[in-house]
């Protein structure tokens, strides 16, 4: 009787095999429904984004991203002079930052005492969690005022005079302007591609480097000759996770970027952003087309950086399988 | 004759060859010091700008720091005033956001680490987290204005905390996929082998050993969110006075020192310095809490 009742134990599953084989399915669901969650959380901005953006889209067609005019009075809007103004911040940012963020992964890597190398480390990387708000009161109260005083004169009476680029340094010093957000934005992505410039550069073999420099080459001539060629791949991808930062910031730019929807030969003059045209005058937005005109800017901001970021993670991957065989 | 052509100094004795090469090597010595030059000095350029801004935020911040400012709500231009319903506003908007965001964000993560591994459906997702993880955050803010303060019909602390909570997902999905990752697949498969279901190995044994990695991602993302501003301006908006109503806008951190830091009132803008500091002390000592953590984690690892 007992090995009876023992054998249909193993045999037929016990309610308790059963209850847990039951929470398995539940507990495998549950987190493949959150992860499907994820997906469909892109899908739902991509379609809300087109679903705000048709009434405009409508009423100017393509002309909404050729012409400058943006007149809430008239209800007349074009998308030129933000989008214009996006490309060229992001422009001066990455012309500043991206060399000055090779030079301090350069530092780390190669240069920094073994000591320094995690303070300094850590101190970049504090100043990616510094939020944009406080670039943004900073740069409006402290760093506009300066570069009024010091730099855009400075600008104005050397590289205005020269014929061709002249005219980017014309005009009176406002402090606030293109040139400003650019910098801004410049400061503001140091830290994402110091760190990624970093990392990938600490994915080079050591046994490579070491050959370099038992070959007799100079610290520079490893970075330049053995290094950067053996990283490149990785190293677009992060200067693109940062150029991908820069279009879309927001407040930093706001503050300190004039809002001004016409397109000026100069970079001292104020401009306006995408974002910074979205977050100035949203709320305010009276109307369905001035209100449509804005989420149709927010599309195109997405686009731009959904494509720049796509390319900057697949190469980021390349890199990463690189690094793996 | 030879040997006084071979006097110490005349750049002509020594043969040309090796003139050649000297020249060559100082040339690259040289290119050498000037180039490791500018990255020292790109390293000091770098913190400069940490030290300036900081420096800025404590002079002007300190001063506006003061009782008031956590006992007295937001004024009227020109009069005294604090903070008070901002903090409020937004402590309960990040707690709210990071409630919300949390869970999914972790069973998503625990999908891609344990079921999903090496699926179509999974890569596909982890790639969209990314993009998710690094979209700007105002596309955010539009997101949540479509799909929740218009169908409300008004803005509301709701839709602040739902877009807070869209921004904690991407970053807790990642971290917690990687933290997932780290641990060992044979303290799966020793539970596993004792007769536990792969639930139970999940949540009683892998959450265990990547606790510390978890929960340094939750922190980040909380710091992530307590700055974000752009996200706030369209969903719960500000509010000038107290307000518990969930329904209605709510006052917060961000969204006040953008209105008081733009006024021409100097009280205003004293109150925007006194917040930027609060704000910032708060993120720096999570992140550096986070990294702590951090360290914990993986010193216990070892």
């Amino acid at each position: 009787m007992d090995m009876a009742v023992k054998a249909s134990d193993i045999s037929a599953e016990s309610p308790r095999a059963r209850t847990q084989r039951r929470n398995d399915l539940l507990f495998r669901s549950a987190t493949l429904f959150f992860a499907l969650l994820v997906l469909t959380l892109l899908g739902g901005v991509i379609i809300s984004l087109i679903h705000g953006a048709l009434p405009a889209l409508k009423a100017f067609g393509f002309g909404f991203v050729t012409t400058e005019i943006w007149n809430p009075v008239t209800e007349k809007f074009g998308a030129l002079a933000p989008i214009y103004g996006t490309l060229v911040t992001s422009v001066i940012a990455m012309l500043v930052g991206v060399p000055v963020s090779f030079g301090i992964a350069i530092f780390l890597t190669e240069l920094c005492p073994a000591w320094a190398k995690r303070p300094i480390g850590i101190a970049v990387e504090l100043l990616a969690g510094i939020p944009s708000i406080i670039y943004g009161i900073w740069g409006l109260f402290v760093f506009a005022p300066f570069l009024q005083k010091t730099v855009q004169p400075f600008l104005i009476n050397t590289l205005g005079n020269v014929p061709g680029i002249g005219a980017w340094f014309k005009g009176p010093p406002y402090g606030i302007g293109v040139l400003t957000a650019g910098l801004i934005l410049a400061i503001m992505i140091l830290p994402f591609i110091t760190s990624i410039t970093r990392d990938v550069f600490e994915t080079m073999p050591t046994m490579l480097r070491e050959s370099a420099y038992g070959l007799g080459a100079t610290t520079w001539e490893v970075v330049r000759d053995i290094t950067i060629p053996y990283t490149r791949v990785g190293l677009v991808g992060g200067v693109m996770l940062g150029l991908g930062r820069a279009l879309g910031e927001t407040m930093a730019v706001t503050f300190v970027i004039g809002n001004s929807h016409h397109i000026a030969s100069s970079l001292l003059a104020p401009g306006t952003t995408i974002s910074a045209a979205i977050a100035n005058e949203f709320t305010e937005a009276v109307g369905d087309t001035y209100t449509s005109s804005l989420i149709a800017l927010g599309l195109v901001l997405f686009i731009i950086t959904f494509i720049v970021l796509s390319l900057a993670k697949l190469m980021l991957v390349r890199m990463n399988r690189k690094a793996g065989t | 004759m030879a040997i006084t052509d071979m006097s110490p100094g005349t750049p002509t004795g020594s043969p040309p060859g090796t003139n050649f090469a000297m020249g060559r090597y100082k040339r690259r010595k040289v290119g050498n010091t000037i180039t490791m030059g500018l990255a020292v000095g790109a390293a000091v350029f770098g913190l400069l700008w940490l030290v300036w801004i900081l420096a800025i935020l404590l002079i002007n911040g300190l001063s506006a720091i003061s009782l008031g400012l956590f006992t007295q709500m937001t004024p009227p231009p020109g009069s005294a005033g604090g903070l008070l319903n901002a903090i409020f506003g937004s402590l309960v908007m990040t707690v709210l956001g990071m409630v919300i965001g949390t869970p999914i964000g972790i069973m998503a993560g625990t999908y891609l680490a344990e079921y999903g591994k090496g699926t179509k459906l999974a890569e596909v997702t982890r790639f969209i987290n990314d993009i998710l993880l690094s979209a700007p955050s105002i596309i955010v803010g539009l997101f949540i204005y479509t799909i929740v303060v218009v169908p409300m019909g008004h803005f509301s602390a709701w839709a602040g905390s739902i877009s807070l909570a869209v921004l904690v997902i991407p970053v807790v999905v990642r971290t917690t996929e990687d933290m997932l990752n780290l641990v060992p697949g044979s303290l799966r498969e020793a539970a596993a082998a004792l007769g536990a279901p792969r639930w139970k190995v999940i949540v009683q044994v892998t959450y265990r050993a990547a606790r510390s990695g978890i929960m340094t991602g939750i922190l980040l993302a909380v710091a992530r969110i307590s700055g974000e501003t752009a996200p706030l301006l369209f969903t719960a908006l500000n509010n000038q006075f107290w307000s518990v109503n969930m329904n209605a806008p709510m006052a917060n951190l961000p969204v006040t020192i953008f209105q008081f830091a733009l006024s021409p009132y100097e009280d205003w803008q004293r109150l925007a310095w006194g917040g930027s500091l609060l704000i910032t002390v708060a993120i720096l000592a999570l992140n550096i809490g986070a990294r702590m953590l951090a360290s914990i984690g993986t010193k216990k690892g070892q």
